[in-house]
């Protein structure tokens, strides 16, 4: 697939890389549906969705999606254990209102988790709170701080001592740049929490759960 | 499949389809009644299709019947869901062949306590098993094993439909493709019984109930089923739907006139109700649909576990509420929905914004509209469905 330069969402193509062919889905916070019905296409997977909005809802069922109006902080905890093989939630992490209890619960539903967001450590970021004295505002995070779902922004650093807190392994990690590309080259942690605006972290439970 | 050699077509103007199984293939009730011989009286719309692929059964509600769309015989206004039943509609006539059938226990047809009972050639009355949800599938089940229909293609319905929609699904998960519970619940609340209650003693608090025997008397209890009708309607509508219909605003009138006229628009408007009811249901028969739904618990039959009822089901699922409905709320709707997850199921679940209460899917809402399409669209493209028959 082709990826459009200003198409802000081209870590789907990334986080898609990363399933399984064949694989059972579910994907927290479709929007509408572009993820699910790549990875359908694609990878030929078994997706389930769910999101908040209720137009992202109808557009998903338009498409022929399985999409249940919910969100991640109320409605996975219904989710039995190990109904899917990866459980995703991108960019989304840093809206929820708990999200080590949705990472948690992603993990427990899940044998997998796929995790994107975008990297407040980014020196965009740091400049314009260092330098201007201001919030953030960025192409990735376009809200100003009165008026964003965006209520817990983290780094990549954040992200990777929580992950470890919850006694998860990470498979793989990539930082993206702004267009969503694979930042390519090896580097220390501290470069990727420098240089890239998003992240994307697929997460394994480190041991089974009892 | 049931053999039919005794199964009989009748076409007899109003009442439209009807199909009569005979005394020994009528129909064993859950609560050990028998009622045989069985008549079903049914409506369909579009064609079926060579290979029987594209039929769609929809579930009448509480006091609804077979005439879904077009003009109703007998109250001569629009079917009950002519806003999402016809040809470029949803439930497009053009593409799918729609069965609804008046249910067992209803007064449109279909046999009911206002049948005659063959055992003392009087209406069976009180003597009428009391049915349940399932039974009323089960009837509906023999209709489409006698149109030589295989697998649905959808079963769609809203409240008591709804019901039958999940368990139609329960009690039948490989005749079934896809299925829309639509303002419904997997069980009966405490609220939803009491209601009915209501209803059902103000109907036999009417001294023209004579103990269920009123048509043997020439009577009628109207006064009691248009009270069961004004009380159950307000439970359809929603508060903000009555404040910006009537508000306080007062009947032909400047000002009240101290007294128990109806002065207030709303009083008059449920009186209407109350009347029109009366003119086309049966007061027993109402009593017999509303003890359906009271006694409807799915997970019951499962255990205790709604999942179950699920299983390993093949069926994909749309579930929609409406977020004024306070009848059958959201939450209603989302137990459904944890069930149908838990239980690994193809289902998408949409909570549509309306003020107009549980009614609401009886209108129409644009987003449910479009919802259903989507849903139905997508599911006939599952289902390898031609874009139209013509």
């Amino acid at each position: 697939m082709k990826q459009d330069p200003l198409n802000p969402r081209l870590d789907l193509d990334v986080i898609a890389d990363l399933v399984t062919p064949g694989s059972r889905v579910l994907d927290v916070g479709c929007g509408d549906g572009a993820l699910l019905q790549l990875l359908a296409q694609t990878k030929n997977v078994d997706g389930r969705g769910v999101e908040l909005s209720q137009s992202g809802v109808n557009e998903c069922v338009a498409k022929g999606l399985s999409v249940i109006q919910g969100d991640a902080d109320t409605d996975l905890a219904d989710y039995p254990d190990d109904g899917f093989d990866y459980v995703i939630l991108s960019q989304t992490l840093q809206a929820t209102r708990r999200p080590r209890e949705a990472l948690r619960n992603m993990l427990r539903i899940g044998r997998h988790a796929i995790v994107s967001f975008p990297n407040f450590g980014h020196w965009r970021v740091r400049t314009q709170l260092a330098i201007k004295g201001r919030m953030p505002v960025t192409g990735n995070l376009s809200n100003s701080w009165h008026d964003t779902p965006n209520i817990h922004l983290c780094t990549i650093r954040d992200f990777v001592e929580l992950v470890e807190e919850l006694g998860a392994h990470i498979a793989h990690g990539a930082a993206l740049d702004r267009y969503g590309s694979p930042i390519r080259v090896n580097a220390p942690w501290w470069i990727w929490n420098l240089m890239g605006e998003q992240a994307v972290f697929l997460l394994e439970r480190r041991a089974p759960q009892k | 499949m049931t053999n039919f050699s005794h199964a009989q077509q009748e076409q007899n103007g109003s009442a439209g389809k009807t199909v009569t199984f005979s005394s020994d293939q009528g129909l064993l009730t859950d609560g050990g009644g028998a009622i045989a011989p069985l008549t079903l009286a049914y409506e369909t719309y579009g064609k079926l299709n060579e290979n029987k692929s594209n039929a769609i059964l929809l579930c009448h509600a509480l006091t609804g019947d077979q005439y879904a769309a077009g003009v109703h015989p007998v109250t001569g206004k629009t079917g009950w869901w002519d806003a999402m039943v016809g040809p470029g509609k949803p439930f497009d006539t053009d593409r799918y062949f729609i069965i609804c059938s008046n249910v067992v226990g209803g007064c449109m047809g279909s046999t009911g306590p206002a049948s005659i009972n063959p055992r003392s050639s009087k209406p069976y009355g009180l003597d009428f098993p009391v049915v349940t949800i399932r039974d009323m599938v089960r009837a509906q089940s023999m209709l489409i094993d006698y149109l030589g229909i295989d697998t649905l293609f959808c079963v769609a319905g809203g409240s008591m439909g709804g019901m039958q929609v999940l368990q139609w699904a329960a009690s039948y998960p490989q005749r079934v493709f896809s299925a829309m519970p639509i303002a419904t619940a997997a069980k009966h609340s405490a609220q939803n019984i009491a209601f009915h209650e209501v209803g059902r003693q103000a109907v036999m608090a009417d001294p023209d109930w004579r103990g269920g025997r009123y048509l043997e008397q020439g009577v009628r209890p109207e006064k009691g089923l248009a009270v069961a009708r004004m009380s159950a309607h307000i439970t359809y509508l929603s508060e903000a739907a009555l404040q910006r219909k009537f508000g306080r605003k007062l009947q032909d009138r400047s000002a009240p006139t101290f007294s128990f006229d109806a002065d207030f628009q709303i009083e008059n408007y449920l009186r209407y109700q109350g009347l029109a009811f009366v003119e086309r249901f049966d007061a027993n028969s109402y009593l017999f649909v509303t003890r359906a739904c009271d006694y409807f618990d799915l997970a019951a039959d499962y255990g205790g576990v709604l999942a179950r009822a699920f299983k390993e089901t093949k069926t994909r699922f749309c579930v929609v509420a409406f977020d004024s409905d306070w009848l059958y709320p959201t939450s209603d709707s989302r137990s459904i929905v944890h069930a149908l997850n838990a239980g690994g199921a193809s289902v998408s679940f949409v909570e549509i914004e309306s003020d107009k209460g549980h009614d609401a899917f009886l209108l129409h809402e644009p987003m449910f509209n479009a919802t259903t399409r989507g849903f139905l669209e997508s599911a006939a493209a599952a289902r390898g469905l031609r874009d139209s028959l013509k």
